[in-house]
């Protein structure tokens, strides 16, 4: 790794820790982002030839700092009236920050700079963005990249996004335990966010939004570092590694979608594997599992199957089960019809989603699995509806094409057959 | 003499590394380890999971299971050699040279007490 590529991954590592300590610093996110950049340039400048900090984050925040205290008493010798009050408030918050430094607050400080990215007002699109600028430092340019949009709608989404939360004012205090916990579900639902962005994005996506998903195993982290005997973060990292384990398993050459039954599963990340069954594990101690972490369990007997066959779908429609009392949705309900197609076959799949007409009648994934579950029946014509209904509802290129092939094969199978 | 090489870093630093990156570092490191090998002076090595991962036992009574590792530390460990060395002199030159092909952090070198190979063997390489 060339030495500049060290030194960016070791400012984006520091970013969180360093942003939300300038921030309750200057109580101000402009002026700590600005402070933050000053302090990664002159990091730039003096880490190649003194070598790298002990602490990157530590460093980061001294200098940042004493740059923005810097403009800030420079601004105020030019105006003709010395605004004292300002100056001799900089310098009072000052001694303390040495013990702000050492850490008690740190780990709510990150947290609150997470949480400010999913503001309830905020849409969830302008939470994604947010945070993928504030928290982990991507350019404007490529989070509009990301999210195919121009450059300067992009810029004015987030300049809009940071307007709102300036305005929103949430408290610098350490919160309650409620409160902490609140903030640790609506960071984790964002992350989650994030995670989803990459994993819908398709093969060979933009190398930006195929990134998407390393970035939120990497916040995911971060979080549970912060908060460490928190399950549900736990199950969140988990369920997250478990997923992406099998990125390079879920595409074929051509941009196809490749189901898990037929996925090259040498091809699934086993150190991710290895790490999400560890946190599982640690979360069970717990003995209260919330829904990241059931969805977490379900990846997990898919990652424990060496082979398709060898998949306990008994387990997993346990799983979908006590998944659905936690948290019930249509969505749920669909996948454990899935797992029941397996247990108790296409027919008890079949009428257990037949309510889920009305509520999934613009998802993709409902006319997908119903097709099947037809086709399986062996009623093609119906299938075949089905199919054409998810195709028109396809989110992306390969969702649609992978359908088309399943049509394709109907129609060559009931050619052969006639 | 038996030594340790315990290898700090940054967690936070090293988990953000890019595949291509960490494949970079370990390719570097994996030459330094063809040499110790081949001259017989390395034994097992290892690398850990994040702290995230660790649960620790205090032995207090009751004992207390706590979710993350023992020490809160900027610099983490996350893994370690055993080596075979003439003496402090040359276990240092070697953790220069793994130094130089992993940046950051710091390699505490402990020379051993006590080697029991145990009983794991070939079959635990891989680990995971």
């Amino acid at each position: 790794m060339g030495e500049l590529a060290w030194i960016e991954v070791a400012l984006t590592s520091a970013r969180p820790q360093a942003i939300s300590a300038l921030l309750r610093y200057f109580r101000d996110l402009d002026i700590a982002e600005e402070a933050y950049q000053e302090a990664c340039l002159r990091a730039l400048k003096t880490w190649p030839q003194q070598g790298p900090p002990r602490d990157a984050a530590a460093w980061l925040i001294m200098v940042g700092r004493n740059a923005a205290l810097d403009g800030v008493r420079r601004r105020s010798r030019l105006t003709e009236l010395p605004p004292e009050d300002a100056i001799s408030d900089v310098d009072d918050v000052e001694t303390p920050m040495a013990e702000r430094l050492d850490g008690a607050h740190y780990r709510d400080d990150i947290l609150r700079l997470m949480f400010i990215c999913c503001h309830p007002d905020l849409p969830s699109t302008q939470q994604i963005a947010l945070a993928l600028r504030i928290v982990s430092g991507l350019s404007v340019k490529q989070i509009a990249r990301a999210f195919l949009v121009g450059e300067a709608a992009m810029e004015q989404r987030i300049t809009r996004a940071k307007a709102r939360i300036a305005k929103a004012e949430i408290p610098f205090e350490a919160p309650g335990p409620i409160e902490r916990s609140e903030r640790i579900n609506a960071v984790a639902a964002m992350i989650y966010l994030i995670f989803n962005e990459g994993y819908s994005a398709g093969p060979c996506a933009d190398e930006v939004r195929g990134r998407l998903c390393e970035e939120a195993v990497r916040l995911a982290r971060l979080l549970l570092r912060l908060f460490q005997a928190e399950p549900e973060t736990m199950g969140l990292t988990a369920l997250l590694l478990l997923q992406h384990s099998r990125h390079a398993a879920r595409f074929d050459t051509g941009g196809a979608i490749i189901l898990m039954e037929h996925q090259d599963r040498t091809l699934w990340d086993r150190d991710m594997i290895a790490e999400g069954l560890a946190l599982i594990d640690k979360a069970m101690r717990h003995g209260r599992a919330g829904p990241y972490l059931v969805q977490a369990a379900i990846a997990a007997m898919h990652a424990r199957a060496l082979h398709y066959e060898d998949t306990d779908w008994a387990r997993i429609e346990a799983l979908y089960a006590s998944l659905e009392q936690l948290q019930p949705s249509p969505v749920v309900t669909l996948n454990r019809a899935v797992a029941v197609s397996k247990t108790q076959g296409p027919a008890a799949a079949l009428a257990l989603i037949a309510p889920l007409a009305e509520p999934l009648g613009g998802y993709f994934y409902f006319f997908g699995a119903k097709g099947a579950f037809l086709l399986q029946l062996g009623r093609e014509a119906e299938a075949k509806q089905a199919f054409d209904r998810a195709i028109a509802l396809a989110n992306t290129a390969a969702e649609a094409a992978h359908i088309r092939s399943q049509i394709d094969r109907l129609s060559a199978e009931v050619e052969t057959a006639g | 003499m038996l030594y340790a090489l315990l290898c700090y870093n940054s967690e936070e630093m090293v988990f953000s590394w890019t595949k291509a990156q960490d494949d970079a570092v370990m390719a570097k490191l994996g030459v330094i380890q063809d040499r110790l090998k081949a001259q017989g002076k390395l034994g097992p090595s290892l690398r850990l999971m994040p702290t995230t991962t660790a649960t620790t036992l205090r032995k207090t009574d009751p004992p207390m299971v706590i979710d993350g590792p023992y020490a809160e530390t900027k610099e983490q460990l996350l893994g370690f050699y055993i080596v075979d060395f003439e003496n402090l002199d040359e276990a240092l030159e070697t953790a220069r040279a793994l130094g130089e092909a992993n940046p950051g952090g710091a390699y505490e070198i402990r020379p051993l007490r006590l080697f029991a190979p145990g009983s794991l063997g070939a079959a635990a390489a891989g680990a995971g």
